[in-house]
């Protein structure tokens, strides 16, 4: 694995194997009563986020907190507009606070980039959600939960699994993410959208494209709705909310037509009757709430993977770093605690 | 004064000649066979160098006044000497913007002091650059400073009835408008080149149809009111196809390109370094190809800089909060040399056609853009084409320091630059 993890294209399969097996293990921590390992005792692991994410940040919180790290949450806002202090003075104050590892979220795509690659600062950098560009963790913590449903076996992948991803792919950072990850995993994605709402220049992705959900849904495993925010209209992304919705929103009809092992995820947050129906969101088939359990367990496996060094992966089971005193350590996973 | 006698050296890279320079003006061109002992002057070995006419920027950016942290007319022309230029045109997107007699006559006496180059302001299309209504065209035109060239660069005169006008009304004092064709609503908030790499950069494009739409239609305004129209930067394929069109209706429409768009391409903002984020935006090897192919076939005339220094602080940073431009004046001879004359596609003669005869033409400058012959103002720059260099960020004669060439290995050097007999470079260094 590389220092930093600044995009899903970082990752080669066998690091995203890694990961997920790694998650897989200290997803059991969960459902014990101390959640806790001693794996990053005494390290330091800064919060960095340049944009409001409450949910993002309590998730990487929560997963360094469960590894015993000193958490430091920094939120400095600031847009390109009201330029408050910069990246690379943060960058400066982080280094010299001793930070083992900077989780960062900002407004301007690449920022991550800048804050690894310009010299300000030794630690390692984790892209909690830059711009218009990518979210490696929330493609992994999606894969994750998509390999609990569709391939539960050990050892089983997402080969040739169907995945749709659906909405304003143009603005989504965890689209991007996705699409290389999985494309990486060996599934087959497609992104549907208006023509509006996908990149110029998406014909060179490794994905399928489509305008058309309802011809889609019948043949897809998982399909992975999109926020899409009203402002969007304004700017004649769509003619309106309304026509959106009918042409691009999930809602029971069209959810009936999908197969039965199929999926529904959201990355959150959702809205509710935009691009998803609230009974969608409900349903049997939603593992949007699992998602966000499944995100501490992948980002306390990222974590411990970039910060652990030349330490040997944790998914031989006798090397599973040792428990806090007083609770008992996570054991190979054998599904007991699928959701 | 002191006289100068440059030996042996190649006009145009052709047969070495001597150039006896006196009293400001080139006293006589021989050949080295019929050398005889000049008396009391100066004497430069010029052996193996390269002798060009002073070289002439049509799109500098000199920063003063107003942000005298990034560049002043000092430092700026200092730089322009030693890329071997003997004369700049100032933008006019100063602070306060150069609209009136005023201040582009204030440009034109800092150019003046300082020595090194000469400076000729361009004043602004519009009043304040805000596209609404015609700065005192005419009151520029008449000053001190005597401007011909006229343009909002930096922002678009989008609006196509006040472009027509401004076409139409500097006809009375032979002014040129030189456009930055970019449609401000294609292009809001954009940050690199809209293409297979903005997308997956997840950085707003800029697409090519936001430059080449305002070209077309500038080319039909001009033809349309017999105007002269000059395109600022051309960065594109496509607009290199519209110019060659226009060019074939005998339109009298001139076209620059910028020595970045002819060397780097979009690949590199994957690095997310804003050091290569520029306005117009860095293209597509594709495009590379076209203007370079276009500067090779005159459909481009002249190469012109975009010299845009910014202080480190606006390019040290996230990308999209980024200033837009890069350093140009020291490296352009370098990469004209690098891209176009190494390659084969124009040879020296037509490097001083593109980079100083036809922008001086263009900018209706006397003295300037002359041929190396005998009573011709003496602006003559002296280069070194056998040289290689690593270009150094902090051995710029700028006050900035954002050249995306750090680090680069480039053929030439400027040796000497002459500015009406005067040295202004020797050796390589600023006198």
């Amino acid at each position: 694995m590389k220092k930093h993890l600044l995009s899903a294209a970082d990752l080669t399969r066998d690091d995203a194997e890694l990961i997920l097996e790694t998650a897989e293990e200290l997803r059991s921590l969960a459902d014990r009563p101390i959640k806790k390992l001693p794996a990053l005792r005494g390290r330091t692991i800064v919060n960095l986020f340049f944009e409001d994410s409450t949910r993002t940040r309590i998730s990487f919180e929560a997963a360094a907190k469960r590894l015993s790290a000193d958490v430091i949450n920094f939120s400095a806002k600031g847009s390109s507009l009201s330029k408050g202090e910069s990246l690379k003075d943060t960058a400066l104050t982080l280094e010299a606070m001793g930070a083992d590892a900077v989780v960062v979220r900002h407004w301007a795509s690449g920022a991550p980039h800048n804050l690894a690659n310009a010299g300000w600062s030794r630690s390692s950098v984790i892209n909690a959600g830059d711009g218009t560009h990518e979210h490696p963790t929330q493609a992994l913590l999606d894969a994750f939960t998509m390999t609990r449903h569709l391939a539960p076996e050990k050892g089983q992948g997402l080969d040739g699994r169907r995945v749709a991803i659906v909405g304003d792919v143009l603005h989504s950072r965890v689209a991007r993410s996705n699409a290389l990850l999985l494309h990486t995993l060996g599934a087959e994605v497609t992104l549907v959208a208006p023509p509006t709402l996908l990149p110029y220049g998406v014909d060179s992705w490794n994905v399928q494209t489509s305008y058309d959900l309802d011809a889609v849904l019948p043949k897809t495993d998982v399909v992975m709705m999109l926020r899409v925010q009203r402002e969007r209209m304004n700017a004649s992304y769509f003619p309106s909310v309304r026509e959106y919705s009918r042409r691009y929103g999930l809602d029971a009809r069209r959810m009936a037509t999908l197969q039965d092992h199929a999926i529904v995820m959201h990355p959150g947050p959702m809205i509710r009757g935009m691009e998803i129906t609230a009974d969608v969101a409900d349903s049997e088939r939603s593992v949007i709430v699992e998602q966000v359990t499944n995100g501490v367990a992948v980002r306390m496996a990222v974590l411990y993977l970039l910060l652990g060094g030349a330490e040997p992966a944790i998914t031989t089971g006798d090397t599973v770093p040792e428990p806090v005193e007083g609770s008992t350590g996570p054991t190979t996973g054998d599904g007991e605690n699928d959701a | 004064m002191t006289d100068y006698l440059l030996t042996g050296a190649r006009i145009l890279g052709g047969e070495p000649s001597d150039i006896l320079i006196a009293d400001g003006r080139i006293a006589s061109v021989t050949d080295v066979s019929t050398r005889s002992n000049a008396g009391d002057v100066e004497t430069i070995d010029a052996t193996g160098l390269i002798a060009l006419p002073g070289l002439v920027d049509l799109h500098t950016h000199l920063r003063e006044p107003g942000r005298e942290d990034a560049e002043t007319v000092e430092t700026g022309t200092r730089a322009a000497a030693m890329g071997g230029f003997t004369a700049v045109h100032a933008m006019a997107n100063t602070e306060p913007v150069a609209d009136t007699a005023g201040v582009v006559e204030q440009v034109w006496r800092l150019g003046r002091e300082a020595g090194y180059c000469d400076v000729f302001p361009v004043g602004a299309v519009t009043v304040g650059l805000a596209g609404e209504r015609l700065a005192e065209l005419g009151a520029m035109a008449d000053s001190a400073a005597r401007v011909r060239v006229f343009s909002d660069d930096g922002k678009c005169v989008s609006d196509p009835v006040l472009m027509r006008r401004a076409l139409e009304y500097v006809k009375a004092f032979d002014g040129v408008i030189a456009q930055h064709p970019q449609e401000p609503r294609l292009t809001e908030e954009a940050q690199m080149n809209e293409g297979e790499l903005s997308g997956r950069l997840g950085l707003r494009g800029w697409p090519a149809v936001a430059e080449e739409a305002i070209i077309a239609r500038d080319c039909l305004l001009a033809a349309h009111v017999g105007s002269r129209l000059h395109v600022c930067h051309v960065s594109t394929a496509g607009s290199v196809e519209i110019l060659r069109w226009a060019r074939t209706k005998g339109w009298n429409v001139t076209a620059e390109v910028c020595p970045h768009h002819l060397l780097l391409t979009d690949e590199l903002a994957a690095t997310y370094d804003p050091i290569y984020k520029v306005n117009p935006p860095l293209r597509t090897q594709a495009d590379v190809e076209a203007v370079r192919a276009g500067l090779a076939d005159g459909t481009l005339d002249i190469v012109a800089t975009d010299h845009a220094p910014h202080p480190h602080e606006d390019k040290d940073c996230e990308w999209q909060a980024a200033a837009f431009g890069m350093l140009g004046l020291e490296t352009a001879l370098s990469i004209v040399q690098h891209t176009m004359v190494d390659t084969g596609l124009i040879d020296w003669a037509g490097v001083a056609e593109r980079m100083s005869a036809v922008p001086a033409r263009i900018g209706r400058l006397e003295g300037h853009g002359r041929p190396i012959a005998e009573g011709e103002p003496a602006n003559v720059v002296l280069y070194d084409a056998a040289a290689t260099r690593t270009i150094e960020a902090s051995e710029m004669a700028s006050l900035s320091r954002n050249t995306p060439y750090a680090g680069m290995e480039l053929p030439g050097r400027v040796v000497a630059t002459f500015l009406r007999g005067k040295p202004t470079v020797l050796d390589g260094k600023l006198t």
